[in-house]
């Protein structure tokens, strides 16, 4: 039975790694900073998520665990909060969408999205 | 009173979980942080004024499998796109109707919007969430709102 669960501890690190590394490959490759925001979530959904559950299956049914949950539970709260406020902050300075973007938006009504 | 009963016991849970510590100075000490904690949000919720939720319910806890499934699906979509050879991505601005009616209701939702790889949330503004995505696929899925419904659904309580 443990073997079972080692494995699938294994597969989910394994697999956690991967998408962290894809996630940074997509910050190299991506064109600018709205699109490598999307690569950069990657890592802290799937990524941080993956490794979290693999590390909890080989904790087990222990405090250890509750720990690494509660670090989940945290992750996924204060990730996507911290996000809104860079792209909000980065929206309010003006970062630019790309000529691309706007043109594939059609955006009615609503001025500050073309600025 | 209930209120504060329930606060109390949810935060000397958490300090038990977390601690793991059972001599009885330091369960003294658990007890005394909690009360300074619950004295401390008392005095804030007088302060401040910040509407009063019954968050969270019951039907958000069969939101969150769903919601880890989108995860999942869009993560593995980006992946594909960053791995791929042309980088095929097309991104674009959309606008998301949020049909929720409290404050909570409208983060739970963007918050869900921005976890999701491939959209981003930059603003809301009273029942509009901007959205940054990053492929069509994921622009049109995100205007479909299934999210949204989803989200007003568990706010309505069923």
């Amino acid at each position: 039975m443990s073997v079972f669960i080692d494995i699938a501890a294994w597969v989910c690190l394994v697999a956690g790694v991967s998408f962290c590394i894809i996630g940074a490959v997509g910050l190299l490759r991506m064109p600018d900073f709205w699109t490598r925001a999307h690569a950069a979530g990657m890592t802290d959904t799937m990524g941080a998520g993956l490794i979290l559950l693999g590390l909890m299956l080989e904790a087990g049914l222990t405090l250890v665990t509750v720990k690494l949950f509660m670090v989940l539970v945290f992750l996924y709260l204060t990730g996507p909060t911290a996000g809104h406020a860079l792209f909000r902050a980065a929206h309010a300075y003006g970062i630019p969408f790309g000529e691309a973007a706007l043109e594939n938006s059609k955006l009615a009504g609503r001025s500050d999205a073309a600025e | 009173m209930s209120r504060t009963l329930t606060t109390a016991f949810l935060l000397f849970s958490v300090w038990l979980l977390w601690s793991g510590h059972t001599e009885p100075l330091l369960l003294a000490f658990g007890v005394i942080s909690v009360a300074c904690v619950v004295l401390i949000t008392r005095r804030m919720d007088r302060i401040s004024g910040v509407e009063q939720s019954d968050w969270p319910r019951a039907s958000f806890f069969l939101y969150l499998p769903w919601l880890v499934w989108q995860i999942l699906k869009s993560n593995i979509d980006v992946a594909r796109i960053i791995l791929s050879r042309g980088l095929p991505i097309s991104p674009r601005l959309v606008q998301v109707t949020s049909s929720q009616r409290t404050a909570t209701g409208k983060v739970i939702h963007a918050n869900s919007i921005t976890l999701t790889p491939g959209t981003l949330s930059l603003d809301v503004r009273d029942d509009q969430i901007l959205v940054h995505a990053l492929t069509v696929a994921s622009a049109e899925e995100v205007a479909a709102g299934e999210i949204d419904r989803r989200v007003t659904r568990i706010e309505r309580g069923h």
